[in-house]
C-alpha cells in the first residue's frame, strides 16, 4: 500500500512539472522543471526496483545533459518576450493531439490485456537481489558489442560537438610561412664585435 | 504494489504532454529539444515497468542504451543550437526557412 501511495504522489508531481516544463514561458523555468522531473522519474524507478537506473538518471541526466542544458539557454540571449505572443494559435491542436494519443494509449493499456502479462502483480525478487549486479552481468556478457557500439556513439557525439562549435579566435599562434620564409639573417642575428677576453 | 496499468498510463500522459509541448513550442527550439527528453523519458518508463513485470532484464538494459543515445543528441542538437544562433541571432523555427528555397 505505501509504495502505492508514493507513486501516485511522485506521479502527480511528475505530470504538474511536465506541464510547467511546456508551459512555462522562460526556457530557465523549463529546464530546471525538467530537472524535478528527472527527479521524480528516479523515485518512480527505485519504486519499480530499477535502482541503477534511478541512480543513472539522476546523475546523467540532472547531472550532465540537464546542466548542458541550463548552459545554453542562459548563453543564448533569448528574446523572452518574442515567444509570449506567437502561442495562442496552437494550444487546441496541441489538447487535440495530446488527449487523442492519451486515448489511444489508455485505450490499449484498459481494453487489451498486454499479451498475457500479468498487470497486479509483479514477479517476487530473491532475497539477495542485486539490480546494478544483475545489470552489469547482462551488459557485459550478452550485450557486450551494443555497450561497446553505445561508447562509440559518444565519442563520435563528443567529437562532434566539439568540432560543431569550434572556432578560431583571436590570441591564436598560427603559423604565416610566407613570412616564414621571407625572414633574413640580418632580421634575427646581430653579430657584435668585441674583444676577446684575456685567459687568466 | 504498483500495478503495470498505473505505470503505463503515466507513461502515456507523460508522452502526450510533451507531444502537446511540441506543438504549443513551436518558436523556440530549446523547449522544443526538452519535449524530445520528456517522450524519451515516457519511453523508458515504458520498458522500466515491463522489464520489472515480465522478470526480463533486457528492458533495464534498452534503457542504458536510450540515455546514451539521448545524451549524444542532446550535445549535438544544443552544439547545432548555439552554432545556428552564432549564425542567425535567433532560435526561432519559423527563421529557419533556408533550405526551402
Amino acid at each position: 500500500m505505501f509504495p502505492t501511495v508514493l507513486f501516485f504522489i511522485f506521479a502527480t508531481v511528475l505530470v504538474c512539472a511536465a506541464l510547467g516544463v511546456i508551459l512555462a514561458r522562460n526556457p530557465v523555468h523549463s529546464a530546471l522543471l525538467l530537472v524535478l522531473c528527472f527527479f521524480n522519474s528516479a523515485v518512480i524507478w527505485l519504486l519499480l526496483d530499477a535502482e541503477f537506473l534511478g541512480i543513472v538518471l539522476v546523475l546523467v541526466y540532472v547531472g550532465a545533459v540537464m546542466v548542458l542544458f541550463l548552459f545554453v539557454v542562459m548563453m543564448l540571449d533569448i528574446n523572452i518576450e518574442e515567444f509570449r505572443n506567437n502561442l495562442a494559435g496552437y494550444w487546441p491542436l496541441a489538447v487535440a493531439v495530446a488527449g487523442f494519443v492519451v486515448f489511444a494509449i489508455i485505450n490499449v493499456i484498459v481494453v487489451r490485456h498486454l499479451g498475457g502479462v500479468s498487470l497486479k502483480t509483479a514477479p517476487a525478487l530473491p532475497a539477495n537481489y542485486s539490480n546494478t549486479r544483475v545489470l552489469g552481468t547482462a551488459l557485459f556478457t550478452r550485450y557486450a558489442y551494443p555497450a561497446q557500439l553505445a561508447a562509440c556513439i559518444l565519442l563520435v557525439a563528443s567529437i562532434a560537438a566539439i568540432v560543431l562549435t569550434l572556432r578560431a579566435r583571436g590570441g591564436g599562434k598560427p603559423q604565416d610561412i610566407a613570412k616564414q620564409v621571407a625572414v633574413r639573417a640580418k632580421d634575427r642575428v646581430r653579430l657584435v664585435k668585441m674583444a676577446s677576453e684575456k685567459r687568466i | 504494489m504498483i500495478t503495470l496499468t498505473q505505470v503505463l498510463a503515466l507513461s502515456g500522459i507523460l508522452f502526450a504532454i510533451a507531444v502537446a509541448g511540441v506543438f504549443l513550442n513551436r518558436r523556440n527550439i530549446i523547449v522544443l529539444l526538452m519535449c524530445i527528453e520528456l517522450m524519451l523519458l515516457a519511453v523508458n518508463f515504458n520498458f522500466v515497468a515491463f522489464s520489472r513485470f515480465l522478470g526480463d532484464i533486457s528492458g533495464q538494459i534498452f534503457v542504458f542504451f536510450i540515455l546514451t543515445v539521448a545524451a549524444a543528441e542532446a550535445a549535438i542538437g544544443l552544439a547545432i543550437l548555439v552554432v545556428l544562433f552564432r549564425e542567425r541571432s535567433s532560435i526561432d523555427v519559423e527563421d529557419l526557412d533556408t533550405l526551402q528555397g
